[in-house]
Protein backbone atom coordinates (compact mmCIF):
# COMPACT_ATOMS: atom_id res chain seq x y z
CA UNK A 1 0.00 0.00 0.00
CA UNK A 2 2.62 2.30 1.11
CA UNK A 3 4.72 1.41 -2.29
CA UNK A 4 1.86 2.30 -3.98
CA UNK A 5 0.94 5.76 -2.42
CA UNK A 6 4.48 6.34 -3.25
CA UNK A 7 4.48 5.61 -6.80
CA UNK A 8 0.93 7.75 -7.22
CA UNK A 9 3.08 10.22 -5.69
CA UNK A 10 6.30 10.11 -7.51
CA UNK A 11 3.75 10.01 -10.84
CA UNK A 12 1.74 13.18 -9.83
CA UNK A 13 4.92 15.05 -9.09
CA UNK A 14 5.97 14.04 -12.14
CA UNK A 15 3.09 15.35 -14.03
CA UNK A 16 2.41 18.54 -11.97
CA UNK A 17 6.15 19.77 -13.10
CA UNK A 18 6.69 19.83 -16.69
CA UNK A 19 8.04 23.54 -16.24
CA UNK A 20 11.01 21.71 -15.58
CA UNK A 21 13.74 22.22 -17.83
CA UNK A 22 14.58 18.31 -16.76
CA UNK A 23 10.86 17.06 -17.40
CA UNK A 24 11.49 15.91 -20.16
CA UNK A 25 14.38 13.47 -18.62
CA UNK A 26 12.45 12.73 -15.86
CA UNK A 27 9.24 11.40 -17.80
CA UNK A 28 12.25 8.67 -19.30
CA UNK A 29 13.25 8.44 -16.16
CA UNK A 30 9.94 7.63 -15.16
CA UNK A 31 9.91 5.19 -17.99
CA UNK A 32 12.85 3.30 -16.86
CA UNK A 33 11.81 1.09 -14.53
CA UNK A 34 15.62 0.41 -13.00
CA UNK A 35 15.85 3.84 -12.24
CA UNK A 36 12.68 4.41 -10.36
CA UNK A 37 13.29 1.01 -8.38
CA UNK A 38 16.68 2.98 -7.44
CA UNK A 39 14.90 5.69 -6.72
CA UNK A 40 12.29 4.89 -4.48
CA UNK A 41 15.20 2.09 -2.29
CA UNK A 42 17.06 5.65 -1.95
CA UNK A 43 14.00 7.67 -0.88
CA UNK A 44 12.79 5.15 1.45
CA UNK A 45 16.09 5.43 3.42
CA UNK A 46 15.75 9.31 3.34
CA UNK A 47 13.89 11.16 6.19
CA UNK A 48 11.73 14.08 5.08
CA UNK A 49 13.06 16.52 7.05
CA UNK A 50 9.38 18.81 6.86
CA UNK A 51 6.95 15.92 8.19
CA UNK A 52 10.23 14.30 9.95
CA UNK A 53 8.24 10.57 10.99
CA UNK A 54 8.24 9.83 7.06
CA UNK A 55 10.53 9.25 4.69
CA UNK A 56 11.03 10.79 1.24
CA UNK A 57 9.11 8.05 -0.81
CA UNK A 58 5.91 8.48 1.19
CA UNK A 59 6.39 12.10 1.79
CA UNK A 60 4.51 14.77 -0.34
CA UNK A 61 5.79 17.98 1.18
CA UNK A 62 7.29 20.08 -1.59
CA UNK A 63 10.70 19.70 -0.12
CA UNK A 64 10.60 15.71 -0.35
CA UNK A 65 9.87 16.44 -3.92
CA UNK A 66 12.63 18.51 -4.41
CA UNK A 67 14.65 16.25 -3.08
CA UNK A 68 13.28 13.05 -5.35
CA UNK A 69 14.30 15.36 -8.38
CA UNK A 70 17.87 15.45 -7.04
CA UNK A 71 18.03 12.11 -6.84
CA UNK A 72 16.59 11.47 -10.27
CA UNK A 73 18.97 13.95 -11.38
CA UNK A 74 21.61 12.48 -9.74
CA UNK A 75 21.15 8.99 -10.79
CA UNK A 76 20.94 10.10 -14.18
CA UNK A 77 24.39 11.34 -13.59
CA UNK A 78 25.54 7.67 -12.95
CA UNK A 79 25.90 8.22 -9.27
CA UNK A 80 26.38 5.83 -6.76
CA UNK A 81 23.85 5.18 -3.71
CA UNK A 82 27.07 6.13 -1.46
CA UNK A 83 27.42 9.13 -3.29
CA UNK A 84 23.80 9.97 -3.35
CA UNK A 85 23.08 9.61 0.85
CA UNK A 86 26.42 11.49 1.21
CA UNK A 87 24.98 14.45 -0.62
CA UNK A 88 21.97 14.07 1.54
CA UNK A 89 24.35 13.97 4.91
CA UNK A 90 26.35 16.81 4.26
CA UNK A 91 23.21 19.04 4.10
CA UNK A 92 20.82 17.64 6.38
CA UNK A 93 23.29 15.96 8.59
CA UNK A 94 22.76 11.94 9.87
CA UNK A 95 18.75 12.98 10.66
CA UNK A 96 18.25 12.56 7.24
CA UNK A 97 19.10 8.75 6.92
CA UNK A 98 16.11 6.71 8.60
CA UNK A 99 18.82 4.09 9.71
CA UNK A 100 21.11 6.31 11.63
CA UNK A 101 24.98 4.98 11.57
CA UNK A 102 26.40 3.37 14.59
CA UNK A 103 28.84 5.83 15.72
CA UNK A 104 29.83 7.69 19.24
CA UNK A 105 26.34 9.33 19.53
CA UNK A 106 24.35 6.97 18.73
CA UNK A 107 25.72 3.74 20.65
CA UNK A 108 23.18 4.25 23.43
CA UNK A 109 20.66 3.70 20.55
CA UNK A 110 22.03 0.80 19.15
CA UNK A 111 23.55 -0.91 22.24
CA UNK A 112 21.03 -0.04 24.93
CA UNK A 113 18.73 -2.79 23.85
CA UNK A 114 21.10 -5.10 23.97
CA UNK A 115 22.13 -3.61 26.72
CA UNK A 116 18.62 -3.63 28.42
CA UNK A 117 18.65 -7.92 27.53
CA UNK A 118 22.07 -8.90 28.80
CA UNK A 119 21.20 -6.91 32.09
CA UNK A 120 17.75 -8.52 32.44
CA UNK A 121 19.14 -12.13 31.60
CA UNK A 122 21.93 -11.05 34.54
CA UNK A 123 18.90 -9.84 36.98
CA UNK A 124 17.10 -13.14 35.97
CA UNK A 125 20.11 -15.72 36.27
CA UNK A 126 20.76 -14.34 39.59
CA UNK A 127 17.20 -14.01 41.05
CA UNK A 128 16.72 -17.81 40.27
CA UNK A 129 19.99 -19.10 41.98
CA UNK A 130 18.90 -16.67 45.06
CA UNK A 131 15.46 -18.78 44.86
CA UNK A 132 17.39 -21.91 44.73
CA UNK A 133 19.86 -21.40 47.61
CA UNK A 134 16.93 -20.44 49.54
CA UNK A 135 14.60 -23.37 48.74
CA UNK A 136 18.02 -25.64 49.26
CA UNK A 137 18.39 -23.68 52.50
CA UNK A 138 14.67 -24.16 53.79
CA UNK A 139 13.85 -27.54 52.26
CA UNK A 140 15.48 -29.32 54.89
CA UNK A 141 14.23 -33.11 55.67
CA UNK A 142 11.84 -33.12 58.80
CA UNK A 143 12.95 -33.84 61.99
CA UNK A 144 12.15 -36.99 64.25
CA UNK A 145 9.91 -35.05 65.70
CA UNK A 146 7.66 -33.39 63.28
CA UNK A 147 8.12 -36.74 61.14
CA UNK A 148 5.83 -38.62 63.80
CA UNK A 149 3.71 -35.45 64.05
CA UNK A 150 2.82 -35.78 60.28
CA UNK A 151 2.31 -39.50 60.10
CA UNK A 152 0.20 -38.81 63.28
CA UNK A 153 -1.95 -36.48 61.06
CA UNK A 154 -2.02 -38.67 58.18
CA UNK A 155 -3.29 -41.78 60.21
CA UNK A 156 -5.81 -39.71 61.72
CA UNK A 157 -6.93 -38.41 58.34
CA UNK A 158 -6.92 -42.50 56.99
CA UNK A 159 -9.17 -43.45 59.84
CA UNK A 160 -11.93 -41.01 58.79
CA UNK B 1 11.83 -2.17 51.28
CA UNK B 2 14.92 -2.79 49.71
CA UNK B 3 12.96 -3.95 46.29
CA UNK B 4 10.27 -0.84 46.77
CA UNK B 5 13.98 1.66 46.35
CA UNK B 6 14.78 0.24 43.23
CA UNK B 7 11.47 0.19 41.42
CA UNK B 8 11.14 3.88 42.76
CA UNK B 9 14.76 4.42 41.21
CA UNK B 10 14.13 3.35 37.75
CA UNK B 11 11.11 4.64 38.23
CA UNK B 12 12.41 8.34 38.93
CA UNK B 13 14.71 7.51 36.04
CA UNK B 14 12.13 6.96 33.55
CA UNK B 15 10.40 10.84 34.56
CA UNK B 16 13.82 11.94 34.32
CA UNK B 17 14.64 10.83 30.85
CA UNK B 18 10.90 11.50 29.65
CA UNK B 19 11.44 15.29 31.06
CA UNK B 20 14.57 15.58 28.87
CA UNK B 21 13.24 13.95 25.89
CA UNK B 22 10.10 15.77 25.32
CA UNK B 23 11.31 19.03 26.15
CA UNK B 24 13.64 18.79 23.34
CA UNK B 25 13.06 20.37 20.16
CA UNK B 26 12.38 18.01 16.98
CA UNK B 27 12.79 20.77 14.22
CA UNK B 28 16.32 21.43 16.06
CA UNK B 29 18.32 19.63 13.79
CA UNK B 30 21.72 20.21 14.17
CA UNK B 31 23.43 21.64 10.58
CA UNK B 32 26.56 19.45 9.57
CA UNK B 33 27.35 23.24 7.69
CA UNK B 34 28.20 24.41 11.07
CA UNK B 35 31.60 25.03 10.56
CA UNK B 36 31.67 24.48 7.19
CA UNK B 37 32.74 26.57 4.59
CA UNK B 38 29.09 28.42 3.18
CA UNK B 39 28.39 26.41 -0.32
CA UNK B 40 28.85 28.81 -3.05
CA UNK B 41 25.94 30.16 -5.21
CA UNK B 42 25.41 32.71 -7.68
CA UNK B 43 21.75 33.86 -7.83
CA UNK B 44 20.52 37.26 -9.46
CA UNK B 45 19.59 39.70 -6.68
CA UNK B 46 15.87 41.07 -6.10
CA UNK B 47 16.52 44.87 -6.45
CA UNK B 48 18.84 44.65 -9.96
CA UNK B 49 17.97 41.28 -11.51
CA UNK B 50 20.71 41.56 -13.58
CA UNK B 51 23.54 41.79 -11.27
CA UNK B 52 24.40 38.74 -8.94
CA UNK B 53 25.98 38.12 -5.78
CA UNK B 54 27.97 34.68 -4.48
CA UNK B 55 28.66 34.14 -0.84
CA UNK B 56 32.79 35.19 -1.74
CA UNK B 57 31.44 38.89 -2.72
CA UNK B 58 30.96 38.67 1.23
CA UNK B 59 34.22 37.54 1.95
CA UNK B 60 36.08 39.11 4.55
CA UNK B 61 32.52 40.43 6.24
CA UNK B 62 30.66 39.05 9.08
CA UNK B 63 26.83 38.35 7.45
CA UNK B 64 23.33 37.18 8.20
CA UNK B 65 22.02 34.99 5.46
CA UNK B 66 18.40 34.58 6.28
CA UNK B 67 15.62 32.61 4.68
CA UNK B 68 12.69 33.93 3.50
CA UNK B 69 9.42 33.83 1.07
CA UNK B 70 6.16 35.95 1.22
CA UNK B 71 4.24 32.40 1.69
CA UNK B 72 5.98 31.83 4.73
CA UNK B 73 3.73 32.11 7.89
CA UNK B 74 6.51 32.07 10.30
CA UNK B 75 8.45 34.81 8.59
CA UNK B 76 5.90 37.31 9.30
CA UNK B 77 6.23 36.59 12.95
CA UNK B 78 10.37 37.13 12.27
CA UNK B 79 10.28 39.92 10.30
CA UNK B 80 10.06 42.82 12.26
CA UNK B 81 12.82 41.44 14.33
CA UNK B 82 14.89 41.47 12.05
CA UNK B 83 13.58 45.12 10.50
CA UNK B 84 14.50 46.32 13.98
CA UNK B 85 17.67 44.83 14.16
CA UNK B 86 19.01 46.18 10.57
CA UNK B 87 18.36 49.70 11.65
CA UNK B 88 20.74 49.26 14.82
CA UNK B 89 23.40 46.86 13.78
CA UNK B 90 25.91 47.06 10.93
CA UNK B 91 26.11 44.15 10.15
CA UNK B 92 24.78 42.99 6.15
CA UNK B 93 21.55 40.88 5.80
CA UNK B 94 21.53 39.28 3.09
CA UNK B 95 17.66 37.76 2.15
CA UNK B 96 17.73 34.35 0.43
CA UNK B 97 13.94 34.18 -1.09
CA UNK B 98 13.20 30.73 -1.22
CA UNK B 99 10.74 29.14 -4.04
CA UNK B 100 8.92 32.01 -4.15
CA UNK B 101 6.33 31.26 -6.60
CA UNK B 102 6.33 27.35 -6.26
CA UNK B 103 6.85 27.02 -2.37
CA UNK B 104 3.35 28.95 -2.25
CA UNK B 105 1.49 25.90 -3.32
CA UNK B 106 -1.39 27.84 -5.03
CA UNK B 107 -0.15 28.38 -8.51
CA UNK B 108 -0.16 25.24 -11.42
CA UNK B 109 3.52 25.01 -12.17
CA UNK B 110 2.46 22.89 -15.18
CA UNK B 111 1.15 25.65 -16.77
CA UNK B 112 3.31 28.36 -16.07
CA UNK B 113 6.12 29.30 -18.11
CA UNK B 114 9.81 30.20 -16.70
CA UNK B 115 9.85 34.09 -17.79
CA UNK B 116 6.13 34.05 -16.51
CA UNK B 117 7.46 32.41 -13.10
CA UNK B 118 10.53 35.03 -12.43
CA UNK B 119 8.24 38.13 -13.51
CA UNK B 120 5.59 36.75 -10.59
CA UNK B 121 8.34 36.07 -8.00
CA UNK B 122 9.77 39.29 -8.48
CA UNK B 123 6.89 40.95 -8.01
CA UNK B 124 5.74 39.36 -5.15
CA UNK B 125 9.07 39.47 -3.08
CA UNK B 126 9.20 42.90 -3.84
CA UNK B 127 5.54 43.98 -3.07
CA UNK B 128 6.21 42.00 0.27
CA UNK B 129 9.29 43.77 1.14
CA UNK B 130 7.46 47.55 0.45
CA UNK B 131 4.93 46.08 2.83
CA UNK B 132 6.71 45.23 5.97
CA UNK B 133 10.23 46.90 5.28
CA UNK B 134 13.45 45.94 3.90
CA UNK B 135 15.91 45.04 6.75
CA UNK B 136 17.73 43.31 4.04
CA UNK B 137 21.12 44.88 2.26
CA UNK B 138 20.27 42.50 -0.51
CA UNK B 139 17.95 39.81 -1.42
CA UNK B 140 18.96 37.22 -4.18
CA UNK B 141 16.05 34.75 -5.47
CA UNK B 142 16.41 31.07 -5.47
CA UNK B 143 13.48 30.16 -7.47
CA UNK B 144 13.18 26.60 -8.04
CA UNK B 145 14.96 26.16 -4.15
CA UNK B 146 18.47 24.45 -5.62
CA UNK B 147 20.76 26.40 -3.49
CA UNK B 148 18.39 26.16 -0.63
CA UNK B 149 19.11 22.54 -0.41
CA UNK B 150 22.19 23.35 -0.57
CA UNK B 151 22.38 25.18 2.45
CA UNK B 152 19.95 22.30 4.29
CA UNK B 153 17.00 24.29 4.30
CA UNK B 154 13.80 22.35 5.60
CA UNK B 155 11.46 24.86 7.54
CA UNK B 156 11.51 28.74 6.13
CA UNK B 157 12.77 31.07 8.19
CA UNK B 158 16.26 29.95 8.50
CA UNK B 159 18.69 32.34 9.13
CA UNK B 160 22.61 31.36 8.83
CA UNK B 161 25.57 33.71 10.91
CA UNK B 162 28.72 33.35 8.28
CA UNK B 163 32.25 34.40 9.36
CA UNK B 164 34.70 36.73 7.64
CA UNK B 165 36.50 33.32 6.08
CA UNK B 166 33.05 32.56 4.67
CA UNK B 167 32.84 29.43 7.01
CA UNK B 168 29.11 29.19 8.55
CA UNK B 169 29.21 29.67 12.56
CA UNK B 170 25.40 29.35 13.62
CA UNK B 171 21.98 27.90 11.75
CA UNK B 172 19.00 28.79 13.42
CA UNK B 173 15.90 27.09 12.17
CA UNK B 174 12.34 28.84 12.39
CA UNK B 175 11.84 32.51 13.05
CA UNK B 176 14.64 34.88 14.91
CA UNK B 177 12.78 35.73 18.21
CA UNK B 178 14.08 38.90 20.40
CA UNK B 179 15.38 36.26 22.56
CA UNK B 180 17.68 34.53 20.53
CA UNK B 181 18.94 37.45 18.68
CA UNK B 182 20.09 38.53 21.90
CA UNK B 183 20.71 35.84 23.72
CA UNK B 184 22.90 33.60 20.24
CA UNK B 185 23.10 35.74 17.62
CA UNK B 186 24.44 39.14 18.93
CA UNK B 187 27.18 37.56 21.46
CA UNK B 188 28.48 35.46 18.26
CA UNK B 189 28.72 38.54 16.00
CA UNK B 190 30.68 40.74 18.55
CA UNK B 191 33.02 37.57 18.75
CA UNK B 192 33.25 37.09 15.25
CA UNK B 193 33.85 40.81 14.72
CA UNK B 194 36.35 41.38 17.35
Amino acid sequence: MKRLIATLAVGLVLNASPALASSATEAALAADPVAEKRLLGLSEELRCLVCQNQNIADSNAELAQDLRREIRGMIKDGKSDKEIIDFMVTRYGDFVLYRPPVQGNTLLLWGGPVALLILGIIALVRYQRRRAERVAAEDKPLSADEASRADALLKELDNK
Amino acid sequence: MNRYYWILGAFAALVALLAVGLNLNPRDVPSPLVGKPAPAFTLPQLAEPDKTLSPKDMQGKVWLFNVWASWCVSCRQEHPVLVEFSKKVDIPLIGLNYKEVRGDGGFDMGKMPADEEKKLAWQRANTWLAQHGNPYKLTVMDLDGRVGIDYGVYGVPETYVIDKAGVIRMKHTGPVTPEILAKKIMPLLAELNK
